[in-house]
């Protein structure tokens, strides 16, 4: 079905870079034992391209995502979003960038079991400058009929959907998306692959996706392979697969 | 409504249990502010306007007699204001169908009019009409007492004459407002009354026609009391003057400015300690509620909400549970208050109560409940929000195992695996452990306080009456007396033994340290009356010097061989310098004590009495007050069971009143801090102990896990509670300690018995609670959720 087989009208290296790392190192101290997360790695993140960052557990990626999304600070080397530093900022700088600019997605969904589908998404779009309204970014995840239901009446498909909506809701230049899949079997994966697609192609917003499944890798413009905290290998996708054909 | 606020209604819907806990310690600590300010300030509010509204003198007088001219002198003395003079009287009462001995004293009023100084109060009828020689009015208490009202007729002994007085009014004095007779600790308003009637009849009566034998001044604004005071007593020496004394040393002033210094240091030490105890609580409770959610506050950061936001949203958390515990506090706080200051109207007559909740002491409370609070709070999201979001989103890392001191102290095979992970839970949170340990020692140094208070009263009052005053009865005779009233007193019906005493006013001085009191001059080995030394025991008067009661020596700074100046009030009004012998330890009032013939030759007279002590044959009491009253010169008879049920009820309608208050709001701190220690407990574990179950743990054995724990921190926290019990006591006593007198500092097995009891029982309750909860935990999906 070529007409879902999208094709890029410029390769990525011709947009503006979103994300430029330099020298970017991570150490930290897990219980007793003293972890390399990131050892020196470079990178860039275009304007509205969707890249999949693969790597087995421990490879980093997890590590790197956290620190482009301003939820961490690297030990040394440098991270900017477009004309930004984030390298040093502040607390109340890299609060302001997540605010303005960042969507998460994380595995586990991190919905707050308090509030509903609705609440959860509008307790982002409270604080955004120019948000949709949470109806309508539940509505884009394909949750129109589950507004007022809470975190534990929603089966873990639906539960990343609303994290999904969560993220988009405040319509950011970036979503950073930490294994979205990785609690959900297949077919529910899918779902929310589609839905992630969809925000991309639909609103141009830069789409990262963290995983260890590597058939994921053939919805993405480009694919980062990273191993034992460095980037190994980068590939670029001439087409994209819809997420609607990939299997595993 | 903002969506962060609705995550706030329903966190705190989910902590009810919780919540609830938090806001009874809150309340139980506002509770104790707002009783001890608000009785305070009802009794002094009440007090000054009592006195600036009916006048009461600031200058009193007492004189053998004087001619009205000398009014006119006592008015150019610099600095006085208003002189009244009076013709006062001890007179005996006889009320028609009580049978005990009555004292009354007669003070004179004006023709028909109110005084100028220490006006009346009319509560009924009216004052006596002038040339009315047989009516008088009566204070309230002595009326109350005997159900008299106006019209009614009593009895008086005036001059040796019966004579019938009619009752024409009821009234209130601010001179009187705790009446008590002068050698009574406390009132006893059935055995002595005020009477006021027309001056011209008491004068006649008395002799004092044309003189006065009691003067009261009024001062004016910035006039020096004592210089006054010299003058006076200058001017009143010829005329048997007695000492001029301030509003400081006027009997029912005094007893007042004592019950409000009580209230005061009530009012400091009590709140401060409950409400330091519930903000230690609170602190440790909500800054471990907030690190349950560190989660929460990581995945909020993420989305871009700022410190700031999340610091607020956990404060107004903690805000409302303040709230809510201030509101309750304020509330029970003004109901009791306003009770107790009821039950003081009893004690402390007064027209009427003025009793208002003031706007300073709502504020206080809810400042200082929510000051705590927030510190606890402010201090747990700080550390929630230092942490970088990614970080505060990852599972805590694994705790750092190892087999700590309590573990390895007990042999390797007594432990099964449960116990194992209790011990290991308690150790590798050493911080955590210690401060549940602190908490619930602090609850239970709060009960033991509180039960010392309820047990220390009786204890003192114990002392006071079966080893201090072991007599049956006690004579005052109106003069002194030749001591050989002895034998005569010995042959009455009915006397058992009999000892008698010789009492002198003084005024003690000690550098610029003063007390007024008098010396009790006593048998070398006074039995009835006995001087206890440190240990209890009874001590041999020295044939020279002067005992003081301990707390006396240490309120003038003096020791054992230091020299008092002693400035006699009486007979030859002299001053002379004796050494301080020894010390004597008694739990009620304050005195001075030597051998009476010592006391005699300081006075330079003949052996003589004021007074006796005597044992008696309770089968013949009816005879013997019948012989007593017809001697003469027996002012009074003061029987000691009276007076001890009398300070038994006093102390138990006011310090045990309160006590027992205190002991209630420290059972629910206690349950406050054993429940939610449990509760968290039970949330930060349930995921262990689920996975337990799953392993094929029973409920019992995972139970014994949660029990366990809670268990053996209250075990660990008992002797520590008992130290700052002990402590906590201490304070009270050293805060307490006055005049009136001085609760021993003898915490009874008991007290620490009970204190004990409640807070197992506490734990034991929460146990149960927490263990129901456990039951009820859906093991599979606590296993699925992200920790």
């Amino acid at each position: 079905m070529a007409a879902d087989t999208a094709k890029r009208p410029d390769g990525p290296r011709d947009r503006e870079a979103v994300f430029e790392t330099r020298g970017l190192t991570k150490t930290y101290l897990m219980g007793e034992v003293e972890i390399h997360a990131l050892q020196g790695v470079d990178l860039e993140l275009y304007a509205g391209e969707l890249v999949v960052m693969l790597g087995a557990s421990g490879s980093g990626k997890s590590t790197l995502l956290n620190i482009m999304g301003g939820l961490d600070t690297a030990t040394s080397g440098s991270v900017r979003y477009r004309d930004q530093d984030l390298t040093n900022a502040s607390d109340k700088t890299l609060t302001l960038f997540r605010r303005d600019h960042v969507g998460f997605v994380f595995q586990f969904y991190n919905l707050i079991a308090s509030l509903t589908a609705r609440e959860n998404v509008a307790i982002v779009t409270e604080i955004s400058r120019d948000p949709m309204s949470p109806e309508e970014a539940l509505a884009l995840v394909g949750l129109k009929k589950r507004l007022d239901h809470f975190p534990a009446q929603l089966s873990g498909g639906e539960q990343q959907r609303v994290a999904i909506a969560r993220a988009i809701a405040k319509q950011p230049a970036v979503m950073l998306c930490d294994e979205p899949t990785g609690a959900l079997d297949s077919k529910t994966g899918i779902q929310v692959l589609e839905a992630l697609q969809h925000i991309n192609e639909a609103m141009d917003t830069t789409v990262a996706i963290i995983t260890h499944n590597e058939v994921i890798g053939e919805m993405a413009d480009r694919v980062i392979r990273l191993r034992d905290g460095r980037v190994e290998d980068i590939h670029e996708h001439e087409e994209r697969r819809p997420p609607g054909e990939l299997r595993w | 409504m903002r969506t962060l606020n609705r995550k706030l209604l329903r966190d705190l819907a989910t902590l009810k249990g919780q919540a609830a806990a938090i806001a009874l310690v809150i309340a139980s600590g506002v509770m104790t502010l707002v009783i001890a300010v608000t009785t305070l300030d009802a009794l002094s509010l009440t007090q000054q306007r009592f006195y600036e509204d009916f006048h009461f003198a600031d200058v009193f007088a007492d004189l053998k007699r004087a001619p009205e001219g000398v009014a006119r002198r006592l008015h150019e003395i610099p600095g006085v204001n208003q002189v009244e003079t009076r013709v006062q009287a001890s007179v005996r009462l006889e009320v028609p169908g009580f049978d005990d001995p009555v004292r009354g004293l007669l003070l004179s009023i004006p023709e028909g009019r109110e005084p100028v100084l220490n006006q009346l109060y009319l509560r009924e009828g009216r004052l006596p009409e002038p040339g009315r020689a047989e009516e008088v009015v009566l204070s309230d208490a002595f009326a109350e007492a005997h159900g008299l009202r106006a019209g009614d007729r009593i009895e008086a002994i005036i001059r040796g004459r019966l004579t019938t007085l009619r009752v024409s009014g009821i009234v209130l004095s601010p001179e009187h407002v705790y009446q008590i007779a002068p050698t009574d600790l406390l009132p006893d308003y059935e055995r002595y009354g005020i009477l006021w009637m027309n001056r011209r009849v008491l004068a006649s009566a008395y002799g004092m026609e044309g003189a006065f034998n009691n003067v009261t001044l009024s001062l004016q604004a910035g006039a020096s009391e004592a210089e006054v005071i010299d003058h006076l007593d200058r001017i009143l020496a010829r005329y048997g003057g007695i000492g001029a004394h301030g509003r400081e040393d006027q009997h029912s002033h005094r007893f007042l400015d004592e019950e409000l210094k009580q209230l005061r240091a009530q009012a400091v030490i009590l709140p401060t300690i409950f409400l330091l105890v519930s903000a230690f609580l609170l602190n440790v409770v909500m800054s471990r509620i907030i690190r349950n959610q560190r989660q929460q506050v990581a995945v909020l950061k993420a989305f871009g909400y700022g410190n700031p936001d999340i610091a607020f949203h956990y404060g107004m958390l903690t805000g409302l549970i303040v709230l809510l515990g201030s509101t309750l506090g304020i509330g029970f706080g003004a109901w009791a208050a306003s009770g107790l200051a009821g039950i003081y109207t009893e004690y402390f007559r007064f027209p009427e109560m003025s009793f208002r909740l003031q706007g300073w002491v709502v504020l206080l409370a809810f400042a200082v409940a929510a000051g705590a609070a927030m510190l606890g709070t402010l201090r747990a999201v700080w550390a929630a929000v230092r942490l970088p979001p990614a970080e505060g989103m990852r599972p805590e890392p694994p705790a750092r195992f190892r087999r700590g001191w309590l573990e390895r102290s007990v042999p390797r095979n007594w432990l099964d695996q449960p116990a194992r992970i209790i011990l290991r839970n308690l150790s590798r949170h050493p911080v955590k452990s210690s401060l549940s340990v602190l908490g619930i020692a602090l609850s239970l140094g709060l009960l033991v306080m509180g039960a010392y208070q309820l047990n220390a009263v009786d204890h003192m009052i114990d002392i006071q009456y079966r080893k201090v005053m072991r007599m049956d009865l006690h004579l005052t005779f109106s003069d002194p007396t030749p001591a050989r009233v002895h034998s005569e007193l010995r042959h009455q019906p009915g006397v058992l033994a009999i000892e008698t005493y010789r009492s002198v006013p003084v005024r003690l001085l000690a550098g610029h340290r003063e007390y007024r009191t008098s010396i009790l001059g006593m048998d070398e080995q006074p039995d009835l009356r006995q001087l206890l030394d440190g240990r209890q025991s009874p001590q041999r008067l020295p044939p020279e010097g002067l005992l003081l009661t301990d707390y006396l020596a240490e309120d003038l700074g003096l020791r054992i061989g230091d020299e008092i100046r002693v400035e006699i009030q009486e007979g030859h009004r002299q001053t002379v310098v004796v050494p301080l012998v020894g010390l004597v330890d008694e739990p009620l009032g304050v005195g001075a004590y030597m051998q009476r013939s010592a006391l005699n030759r300081l006075m330079r007279e003949g052996p003589a009495v004021s007074g006796a002590w005597l044992m008696i044959d309770a089968a013949q009491e009816p005879a013997l007050f019948a012989s007593l009253w017809d001697l003469p010169g027996v002012a009074g008879i003061g029987m000691i069971s009276e007076a001890e049920q009398h300070i038994r009820e006093y102390m138990g309608d006011t310090i045990l009143m309160f006590a027992l208050v205190f002991v209630l709001l420290a059972t629910s701190i206690a349950f406050g801090v054993v429940y939610n220690n449990a509760r968290i407990a039970f949330a930060e574990r349930s995921r262990e102990l689920a996975t337990l179950q799953v392993l094929g743990y029973s409920r019992a054995e995972v139970s014994w896990i949660l029990i366990g724990e809670i268990l053996l921190l209250t075990l660990v926290a008992l002797p520590l509670g008992w130290l700052i019990g002990t402590g906590f006591a201490w304070a009270l006593n050293h805060a307490f300690s006055m005049d009136l007198f001085r609760m021993p500092l003898v915490i009874t097995p008991g007290a620490y018995g009970f204190a004990t009891a409640v807070v197992l029982a506490a734990s034991l309750a929460a146990a149960v609670l927490v263990v129901r909860r456990l039951h009820r935990l859906d093991k599979v999906s606590v296993l699925k959720a992200v920790e």
